[in-house]
């Protein structure tokens, strides 16, 4: 119905993929439910496309739906979806094979599971090429060639590996060069990089855009992340509800957005280095309608702040704002009335009694006869009222770390941890109550972390009882208190994990870890399962929380601007050693460890702020065989070779409160980085360690 | 499923836990029945079973004959007097078919029962508390279902004399091990998960973790694997009737009226073999049917 009136379609160049007008509906138990509603877009020969909103808008059904591959209940009630000019919505079941096998074609978010586990690399990527008709030779030549091209230096080794022996980010190449075997009109891409580090994800998303603009195929991309969007593509379309409420350039829309969904959604991101102590986020209230609600008119009229009479009754036209960017939205003129919240004083935490100290923790895995050592011998300090964040790739032993302390796992022999001053006992079980009390956690995924056998009120009760000693009605008292707290209503207490939205069963899980007012609340990714909308809420009452009761947090998370928001010190991890330690400002303005600054131009950033980059090679080496010397400097684009990989550089005071574990001097480090800075320069691993480096990789996972 | 609710800024009404917990618990047994009944395959089985047990528990009331003194004149073939005809004495077929159900319906769910309560238990312990007590009992288990069933529990009985007891016994004893290994995977990919951690956190002991917390969660499985042994006990005991060693004439037991008259097959007497047959057979695809149902239900 609208179609004739988005800017983009009605221009006469034939895209690689436009979809008109797509209705697309879920039959659950009889009934369909409208999932898209008119969604119309399109994407040119070499342009990449990238459709953000929250979980459940309808973005991955968009896409699956581009190359027709719909659960058995997902039927297309309208609309048009033509593949360099042929409608595939048509096409019978052997056009559509035939379809998929020659112009379309799919990246997927977990890549060991959309590799064959009991067959080798190179015949999967072999079958890519057979498949297109190529006789063996041909097709074993060519799979070769793919496999380089996706920047795998060692292809005929990597080929004769299975999936589960390369890393996440091997796999995802290899992945890759499947998807481009056909030479693709339309590459669809789904969460390619939710799975893995920032510095992989860089160099995946670098390799794609390569990729892209050699093959001139039109990308489809679809990710949570508005940093990898504003990374990767030249045009967005924002989604909600199903349907495409904004579309533009990404960098228009990023930096100028002109409906207030896409306004709301980057300002509950915690962008340029906004503190907690500086104001809280943005967050969007309400949740999104339930799917197959009818929404006749504006589909965002019940959250939005600026909905009128006229949203409720009239749906919004598109509006055209210039430069290819247009809005759904009666009121774009009203959005300057959208105001950020206000800026909170007196917030800036001063540094409490000191409460966790940590030193001398070792932490050895035995593994059929290895010593794998999770953590070397880290020694941190934690005060009242803080934020220590913990960050590193995965694998570097942050997640030991926390469960170190907590009690889960019992550190070597040798380790100190103590709270007050007193010692912990190594096992949570043989803690005493008071000290289970003072440490609780906070984890990933709610949903394994909530039984989903209890009610809200039967979890909150059992660990408010367990860890205060209350009965009866005090403990209901308590249940009630820990409710309020985290915005939680008596309704939804008495529903099961399952029942609640994901920042519900979250805010659930987090009220219990504060049952017995915790001194220390350990967070591992707290937010990482969560939209970004959701996440913005919980990292506000997070540092609420914290202001009122002066809980220490030890919070592990991959997203450096979380980290940013909610950390007052933070300590980088790698191969289970603490690389630098830090105030969040010092940490973030430098200078840094080459680990640290590798680890911050890697995030992609939806402010694209320029940031020289640091693009590391391979991928962090097996903690069984740690390097010698130090443990980066297979890996480090600053290495001085003859010294760091001989000796293990002590992890020192280079300024006041600032330990940084370098050869490097730290005024050598501040020039450099400055110099970088100033030149934009790109720096690389040296390539003999990057070959060193990728040789361990390949053969240790074997 | 409610995915969103917004929060109101009113608080809704204070329930109090018991009253929501059991209207929870309704509603979700509701909620499994409703979408159960929606499947063809689940309605049939249950119908068949409705069947034999109200010919079990009506028994002679509604056969057409005397099931055990009615005599009409040895292997008459089936005629509109006697549909499934008469056996080697002269008994009406259907009606024996009809009260044959009764002993089966009494030990096999009896057996089942035994078997799941005895096997979840070792599964439980085993899943959980993993290590040096898994392997023992591991081992111990894998032994057990090493062994024939039915040759072991012929001699069982052999050795103690047949009665139902025995019978109960010694197959829900032979189904544990089976059921215990089920019960020990579901257990170990549940206590991987972070609740089980939170639990520990807090201090629960080990007992409260696997009952409270553990057990309702692998409830699912166990319900399944109770109505698949229940299968395999109905074609055990029959079995064992067939064998002798179960159930003793005069009983009109399926397995045993087919042990007593397959011989007759090969002079052309195949009613008195077939309709006792045709029963086992519709009893135990029944009840796959009906475990089948609840699996896919379950894992939904």
């Amino acid at each position: 119905m609208n179609a004739a009136a988005v800017p983009s379609v009605a221009t006469g160049t034939k895209a690689a993929l436009r979809v008109e007008d797509l209705s697309l509906s879920y039959i659950v138990r009889g009934i369909p439910r409208p999932v898209l509603r008119g969604v119309t877009f399109e994407v040119k020969a070499g342009e990449s496309y990238g459709l953000v909103g929250e979980s459940g808008c309808g973005k991955s059904t968009t896409a699956y739906a581009a190359v027709r591959y719909l659960p058995r209940n997902g039927v297309i009630t309208g609309g048009r979806i033509l593949v360099d000019g042929d409608d595939i919505t048509k096409m019978n079941d052997e056009q559509v094979r035939l379809f998929r096998m020659r112009h379309a074609s799919m990246v997927y978010q977990d890549p060991g599971a959309a590799l064959n586990p009991t067959t080798k690399v190179g015949p999967q990527v072999v079958e890519a090429f057979t498949i297109l008709g190529q006789g063996k030779r041909q097709a074993e030549e060519n799979a070769l060639k793919a496999l380089r091209r996706v920047q795998i230096a060692d292809p005929e080794r990597v080929a004769q590996r299975y999936p589960h022996q390369l890393s996440g980010g091997m796999q995802q190449r290899v992945v890759i060069a499947i998807a481009l075997a056909s030479d693709p009109k339309l590459l669809v891409l789904d969460e390619p990089t939710t799975g893995l580090d920032a510095t992989v994800e860089a160099s995946v998303l670098d390799l794609v855009r390569n990729l892209q603009a050699e093959t001139n195929a039109a990308v489809l991309l679809i990710a949570h992340n508005l940093g990898v969007i504003r990374t990767l593509c030249d045009r967005v379309g924002v989604m909600y509800a199903g349907k495409i409420v904004e579309e533009g350039d990404a960098a228009t829309v990023f930096e100028n957005p002109q409906h207030p969904y896409t306004l709301g959604l980057l300002r509950s991101l915690p962008r340029r280095g906004i503190r907690k102590s500086q104001r809280p986020l943005s967050t969007i209230p309400g949740n999104l309608p339930q799917i197959g609600t009818p929404l006749p008119t504006c589909v965002y009229v019940d959250r939005c702040p600026l909905a009128d009479e006229l949203c409720r009754t009239v749906e919004p036209p598109v509006v055209e704002v210039g430069g290819g960017q247009w809005t759904r939205c009666h009121h774009r003129d009203r959005l300057g009335q959208l105001a950020e919240p206000p800026p909170v004083g007196g917030r800036e935490a001063t540094l409490g009694e000191l409460n966790l100290t940590l030193s001398n923790v070792s932490k050895t895995f035995h593994q059929s006869g290895h010593d794998v050592p999770a953590l070397v011998k880290v020694s941190l300090d934690l005060h009242d009222g803080e934020t220590l964040g913990l960050v590193g790739e995965s694998g570097s032993g942050k997640s030991t770390l926390a469960k170190t302390i907590l009690g889960i796992e019992s550190p070597d022999a040798g380790a100190d941890i103590e709270l007050d001053e007193r010692a912990l006992a190594a096992k949570a079980a043989s803690r005493p109550t008071a000290d289970k009390r003072s440490m609780q956690m906070v984890f990933q995924n709610p949903d394994s972390a909530l039984n989903r056998g209890w009610t809200g009120r039967q979890i909150l009760a059992r660990s408010v009882h367990k860890l205060t000693g209350l009965r009866g009605r005090a403990v209901n008292e308590r249940v009630d208190q820990l409710a309020a707290d985290l915005r939680l209503t008596q309704r939804h207490l008495d529903l099961k994990p399952r029942q609640l939205s994901g920042g519900l069963k979250q805010r659930l899980a987090i009220a219990r870890a504060f049952a017995g007012d915790p001194r220390i609340v350990v967070a591992d990714e707290p937010t990482s399962a969560l939209d970004v909308s959701v996440q913005a809420a919980i990292l506000n009452l997070l540092s609420e929380l914290q202001l009122r009761s002066k809980t220490s947090y030890l919070l592990i998370s991959h997203d450096l601007g979380v980290v940013r928001y909610l950390a007052d010190r933070i300590a980088v991890m790698y191969l289970g050693r603490i690389m630098e330690v830090g105030s969040s400002e010092s940490v973030f303005n430098g200078p840094n460890h080459p680990y640290t600054e590798a680890l911050l131009s890697a995030v992609p950033n939806v402010d694209a702020e320029d940031r020289h980059r640091i693009l590391l090679s391979g991928e962090i080496p097996s903690p069984a065989n740690p390097p010698t010397g130090c443990v980066f400097n297979t890996r480090c684009p600053r290495v001085i070779r003859g010294l760091c990989e001989v000796v293990e550089p002590p992890l020192v005071e280079v300024e006041p409160g600032h330990l940084m574990s370098c050869h490097i001097p730290v005024d050598e480090l501040r020039r450099l980085q400055a110099k970088a800075e100033r030149e934009d320069l790109v720096l690389t691993t040296p390539p003999e360690s990057a070959a060193a480096a990728a040789a361990q990789g390949v053969d240790e996972l074997a | 499923m409610v995915e969103s609710i917004a929060p109101s800024p009113l608080p809704a009404p204070v329930a109090t836990p018991t009253t929501s917990t059991i209207s929870e618990r309704a509603r979700a047994r509701r909620e499994l029945i409703r979408v159960l009944v929606r499947r063809p395959s689940f309605l049939i089985g249950i119908a068949v079973i409705v069947v034999w047990v109200v010919c079990a528990i009506l028994g002679e009331r509604i056969t057409p004959y005397d099931p055990f003194n009615g005599f009409f004149g040895g292997h008459k073939p089936p005629s509109t007097a006697h549909l499934f005809g008469t056996d080697r004495l002269g008994r009406d077929v259907l009606s024996r078919v009809m009260v044959g159900s009764r002993d089966v319906l009494i030990v096999a769910p009896l057996a089942a029962i035994l078997g799941v309560t005895v096997g979840s238990f070792l599964g439980l312990v085993m899943g959980y508390y993993r290590g040096f007590v898994d392997d023992v009992l591991s081992r111990i288990v894998e032994a057990f279902l090493a062994l024939p069933v039915i040759l072991v529990a012929l001699l069982t009985l052999v050795v103690l004399g047949s009665s139902s007891v025995v019978v109960v016994f010694v197959v829900g004893i032979l189904f544990a091990p089976i059921v215990a290994r089920t019960v020990r995977s579901a257990v170990l990919s549940e206590r991987q998960l972070d609740y089980v951690t939170a639990a520990k956190l807090r201090g629960e002991s080990g007992l409260f973790i696997l009952s409270r917390e553990i057990f309702p969660n692998v409830l699912g499985p166990t319900v399944v694997e109770l109505t698949v042994r229940f299968g395999y006990a109905i074609f055990t005991v029959a079995t064992l009737s067939f064998l002798g060693v179960g159930l003793q004439p005069p009983s009109p037991d399926w397995g045993l009226s087919v042990s007593q008259e397959y011989a007759n097959m090969v002079a052309g007497v195949w009613w008195p073999t077939l309709f006792p047959a045709l029963a086992i057979a519709s009893t135990v695809v029944a009840v796959n049917l009906i475990a089948d149902s609840l699996q896919s239900v379950l894992n939904e």
